[in-house]
């Protein structure tokens, strides 16, 4: 079998298995949160596949500024292209969540504005790429910015917020992801979904990296199309 | 392979099987297998849709080469 069909099967298994093991099996009962505690399964994984796909940025742009190979620079687009997309519902589902655990959609907490911060700064990065036309340097100078943005979003979300009050478990005084954590039932389904997700958010950056690379072949075909004909 | 997938379904089943202190209405109903149902088809849809553009990629690659190497010879 190729690779291929295992990782996308394996993505399909997970997620099928993390959405009804994740409604079905038993959870721990605790005050205020009840069943919501389910959304730890949905709701953390986008965050994870935000995370491993910026990572995949950094990576392709550091290979992209050593080899100049053009399909790394596809790569470093589409996954950040993709981890925005996560991270966007991340925000969404973390703010309904938070309306019926903390009482607000936005509550005052450190983890979620630094949150924010991190995605305004990775959506500079689509619009450097907008205002710039030459091919090369659009991909140099987008590369530079995913490199460095990278160690500054993991600052900003998994560093800074721990050093305050959270509201989020394992920042300043709280217990800790631990309360949960030590729930082997709970680790039964978080697993696989945190790793189903990252391998969907694999699967749609490929298919938009491919994207970019085929209508980038189709272009060239094109060109030398028009110049054989101006040759004839 | 084919045990770790039958020990976690045995695993899921055990687990179904206790029970549960939380939401007993919510369950007892049955309801949930509705979400479940749903969600289900929602996730399935997206499948289909990853499967099929992965499909016309790869004709689309294929094609493209097709017409690259045409060009060569």
């Amino acid at each position: 079998m190729k690779l291929d069909t295992i990782w996308k099967a394996a993505c399909i298994a997970l997620l099928t298995y993390s959405v009804i093991g994740g409604l079905l099996m038993p959870v721990p009962a605790l005050d205020i949160l009840n069943e919501t505690i389910r959304n730890l399964y949905f709701h953390v994984p986008m965050w994870f596949t935000m995370l491993a796909l910026l990572t995949v940025s950094m990576v392709s742009s550091i290979r992209y500024l050593a080899k100049g190979e053009l399909r790394m620079d596809h790569w470093t687009e589409a996954s950040v292209h993709v981890s925005l997309q996560f991270g966007v519902l991340g925000l969404i589902t973390g703010s309904l969540w938070a309306k019926f655990t903390w009482g607000d959609f936005w509550p005052p907490d450190p983890k979620l504005n630094a949150a924010a911060i991190a995605m305004l700064l990775y959506l500079t990065y689509p619009i450097l790429r907008s205002t710039i036309q030459d091919e090369v340097l659009k991909a140099r100078i987008s590369s530079v910015l995913a490199i460095f943005a990278y160690p500054v979003y993991i600052a900003l979300v998994f560093i800074l917020p721990r050093m305050y009050a959270s509201l989020h478990p394992g920042n300043g005084g709280n217990p800790g992801f631990n309360a949960y954590d030590l729930n082997s039932n709970m680790r039964l389904v978080f697993y696989p979904a945190v790793f189903g997700f990252i391998l969907l958010g694999w699967w749609m950056t490929s298919h938009r990296a491919k994207m970019a690379s085929l209508s980038k072949r189709m272009e060239e075909l094109e060109l030398s199309d028009t110049f054989l004909e101006s040759k004839k | 392979m084919k045990n770790r997938l039958l020990f976690l379904l045995l695993l899921t089943i055990s687990q179904l099987l206790q029970a549960q202190d939380m939401a007993t209405t919510f369950r007892s109903e049955g309801k949930i297998y509705v979400v479940i149902a749903v969600a289900s088809v929602v996730l399935g849809g997206i499948f289909f849709f990853l499967l099929r553009t992965d499909a016309k990629l790869s004709k689309l690659e294929s094609e493209i080469t097709k017409r690259e190497n045409s060009k060569e010879l």
